[in-house]
């Protein structure tokens, strides 16, 4: 069992997961974007406030070049679909129900989100999702997105 | 039940082990496979994060039902003056 506890300034693990329509989704293809990864379950509630929340960083700096990677954690799709259906999601959802992505990137509670900079190194870790939070969050995706010029 | 005596200088038919031998061996080795397998009970591990899907499904809680929850309190109150020592918020996300 690894302690090990991935912090910002680490370089991020790798990311290789498919989307829902097969789609190959890797991070290292994303370099030079500022990325959100996000661990979520179907099961975590305060994933289902997350979701608005991450539509709208999307809208509002995607053009930035900010992108959002959410990783599915649900051992069962239709779990997934379920709340999909329920908070749907304009940003690019992928699935790892075998849980291998969560354990290399040292999930320690859900859902927990990693800023990745530019540069493909971890700029913040959010465990949980907190109203309360929103504005210092989306402060660090700004100061990132600044960061890549 | 009589025993017969066994008559003297009687062994064992030659090339055989005796029955309570064997007996004696099988049960060592059952008890050694039994005791290395409980040994993996002891590699005990909590679930992590991602995997607490099902401890979060209201069967899981305690007190999925409220009413009946506080009837119970209730109850404990009145019939043994306890009070308090329960509640834990989450819903097995395990982010508080």
């Amino acid at each position: 069992m690894s302690v090990h506890a991935l912090s910002a300034g680490e370089p991020a693990p790798a990311l290789s997961l498919s989307t829902a329509a097969g789609q190959a989704v890797d991070l290292e293809r994303l370099r030079g974007k500022v990325v959100w990864v996000d661990f979520w379950a179907s099961w975590c509630t305060p994933c289902k406030r997350s979701f608005p929340w991450m539509n709208e960083m999307l809208a509002k700096y995607g053009a930035q070049g900010f992108e959002i990677v959410a990783v599915n954690v649900d051992r069962k799709r239709e779990d997934a679909d379920k709340f999909l259906a329920v908070a749907p999601a304009q940003f690019t959802v992928v699935y790892d129900a075998a849980g291998k992505a969560p354990a290399a990137w040292a999930v320690k509670a859900m859902p927990t989100s990693y800023l990745i900079d530019a540069n493909g190194r971890v700029a913040f870790v959010e465990s949980g999702f907190r109203d309360e939070r929103k504005a210092e969050v989306e402060a660090k995706i700004r100061a990132a997105l600044a960061a890549r010029k | 039940m009589r025993i017969l005596p066994t008559p003297e200088g009687a062994r064992p038919p030659a090339g055989r082990a005796s029955r309570s031998d064997t007996g004696a061996k099988l049960t060592g080795a059952l008890l050694a496979a039994i005791a290395v397998a409980l040994s993996g009970c002891a590699a005990f591990e909590p679930p992590r994060a991602w995997e607490k899907g099902y401890l979060a499904k209201p069967e899981m809680q305690f007190d999925a039902d409220k009413l009946d929850a506080k009837n119970v309190q209730h109850v404990y109150f009145s019939k043994e003056g306890s009070a308090g020592g329960y509640g834990v918020g989450g819903g097995g996300c395990g982010c508080n």
